[in-house]
């Protein structure tokens, strides 16, 4: 019935957005029902009229983390890419380095922020170093996964072409690699943003994790609820960004999504 | 055992002189080969074959009996556990340059259009393609492919996919072709259309080919000489020359002569108890 019409891209996008604003509605309703105070929770129109008063000023405070968790992540990219390459390339990295990588990653990230601080300043890199140190654990898993995930006979076929390692890598292995590669991307992202606003949480004089602190002091719940919107906003809009790059790297990877 | 010494006795007919006179391309002496360390398994008993520059051969044999490790012996993928093993007079240690295969799945790169599987080869040897386009063009046209060069291999069907496959190991025009049961997993009709243009392709430009199957007609059809592999072990239990004029045609599978051929090598299939009638 619904399902037959919404099943398309644009019937799915319908939807997600029809929940949203459901969500907002019954949030919106329910807090004036109930009479709940906006210290405790304000509702939608108060933090979209918070958001209103000063939007440049968000914007700015949004372009700071922005800034902090692209760097933290291209980072985690680069050298989470470079790592797995080698950890699947030289033999003895795997029971070394990725099982090290492995034990590393059972430690919460979080946790290590505060040294940033007392290593590296109160400057943007201790920001960027915890959002890259979330973020690269996700990037490295799944890329050796990725390039792991390579059909034997796809090997066996380059071997009879007499491929060197660099083509097996370029040609075979990284196209292998790359659904797995957007996953972990993907994951990533969100948690570079995360990294980003504990980072400003821990020492800083700008960003939205600092907007969130310093309101939060004051009791200023509505704006620790415009600075988590601008947040989610961000988060969705980086995370499209990636789904759409993702079709574009990896047109094949549609192709395949039409017929099944 | 027995029946095996009965069949190397008898060889069928003499080879044609010319091809009998021709350069050996592959040569195996006493091949065998043993998987796994402590409970190993014997793949493949001692082969002892040669196959003439230009000879269409094909191995057949019951499933599990080592045609794939052979192959993969000559192709280099795997290494004898004795005996030896030359392909143009050169021990095997690594997969031979001048050699294309063709795998019982297409092994497509599903990111890459058709035309640029067809290169992979190509840039494997880190060679221009310029030389090779008008190639590329005559085998898509003469396997039924032109028109969807464009397309990646996930829009094919399966038929369509394998003789992507082939043309990409004849891109490089490899004078020894190995295939492991390239269309085991084609229906019959595209199965029949592809053993006429696989014998059509050989005829012009006669390239020594090792070609598994476990279908006895397709074996008689395209074959110089078939290679029947005992059971595992796998050692050769007969080898039988076809003398069927060529071009052969789909018509000839009808006719006595090529019944002969298929009879004698199912009576061996019976004796081996492969066939078990209630
Ligand atoms: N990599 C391997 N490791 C262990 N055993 C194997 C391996 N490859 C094949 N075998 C075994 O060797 C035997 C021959 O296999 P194969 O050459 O694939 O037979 P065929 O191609 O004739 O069906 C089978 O019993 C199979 O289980
Ligand atoms: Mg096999």
């Amino acid at each position: 019935m619904v399902n037959g019409k919404l099943n398309g891209r644009v019937g799915r996008g319908i939807l997600t957005v029809s929940s949203f604003v459901i969500f907002f509605l019954i949030w919106q309703v329910a807090s004036q029902i109930f009479g709940i105070r906006p210290v405790i929770l304000p509702t939608p129109v108060a933090i979209l009229r918070e958001l209103a008063s000063s939007p440049g000023w968000y914007l700015l405070q949004g372009w700071y983390t922005l800034l902090t968790t692209l760097a933290g992540f291209g980072l985690a990219v680069v050298i989470g890419v470079l790592l797995s390459i080698l950890i699947v390339e030289v033999k003895i990295l795997d029971s070394t380095l990725y099982a090290f990588i492995l034990a590393l990653n059972t430690v919460p990230k979080v946790a290590v922020a505060p040294l940033f601080v007392i290593w590296l300043g109160t400057g943007s890199q201790p920001k960027i170093a915890i959002s890259f140190l979330i973020a690269f654990f996700a990037i490295v898993i799944d890329a050796v996964l990725g390039l792991r995930s390579v059909p034997p006979e796809m090997l066996d076929l380059a071997a009879t072409l007499r491929g060197g390692r660099w083509d097996v890598l370029r040609r075979i292995r990284f196209p292998c690699a790359l659904p797995s590669l957007f996953a972990g991307m993907k994951v990533a992202m969100s948690l570079a943003l995360v990294g980003s606003v504990v980072g400003e949480f821990v020492a800083s004089e700008h960003g939205l994790g600092y907007v969130i602190l310093a309101a939060q002091g004051t009791f200023d719940t509505p704006r620790v609820f415009a600075a988590i919107f601008v947040l989610a906003a961000g988060g969705m809009v980086l995370f499209w960004i990636l789904s759409l790059l993702e079709r574009r790297v990896m047109p094949w990877h549609a192709s395949l999504q039409v017929r099944h | 055992m027995v029946i095996m010494a009965q069949a190397r006795a008898t060889p069928e007919g003499a080879a044609t002189t010319d091809r009998a006179s021709a350069p050996v391309h592959v040569e195996a002496v006493g091949v065998c080969k043993h998987y796994g360390g402590r409970e190993s398994v014997q793949a493949l008993g001692a082969i002892s074959l040669t196959i003439a520059k230009g000879q269409f051969i094909s191995i057949l044999g019951p499933s599990g009996c080592g045609k794939t490790t052979f192959l993969r012996c000559i192709a280099g993928l795997e290494k004898p556990s004795g005996g030896t093993l030359a392909v143009g007079g050169q021990t095997v240690d690594r997969p031979p340059s001048d050699m294309g295969m063709v795998f019982q799945r297409d092994v497509l790169l599903d990111w890459r259009t058709i035309y640029d599987n067809i290169f992979l080869p190509i840039e494997f040897r880190h060679e221009s393609r310029k030389p090779y386009e008008k190639r590329a063009q005559e085998l898509l046209k003469l396997f039924g492919l032109a028109g969807f060069d464009r397309h990646f291999p996930p829009q094919l069907s399966g038929g369509m996919r394998q003789r992507a496959a082939i043309c990409r190991a004849l891109i490089a025009d490899p004078s020894l072709l190995l295939m492991d049961e390239p269309f085991g997993a084609l229906d019959a009709m595209t199965r029949d259309q592809l053993n006429v243009e696989l014998q059509r392709i050989w005829q012009a430009t006669h390239k020594t080919v090792v070609f598994i199957t476990h279908s006895i007609p397709e074996a008689v059809f395209l074959s110089d000489r078939i290679e029947v592999f005992s059971p595992r072990p796998g050692r050769i239990a007969l080898s039988l020359d076809i003398d069927l004029p060529r071009p052969r045609r789909m018509a000839m599978r009808h006719e006595p002569e090529f019944n002969h051929y298929c009879s004698k090598i199912r009576e061996l299939f019976e004796d081996m108890g492969l066939f078990q009638e209630e």
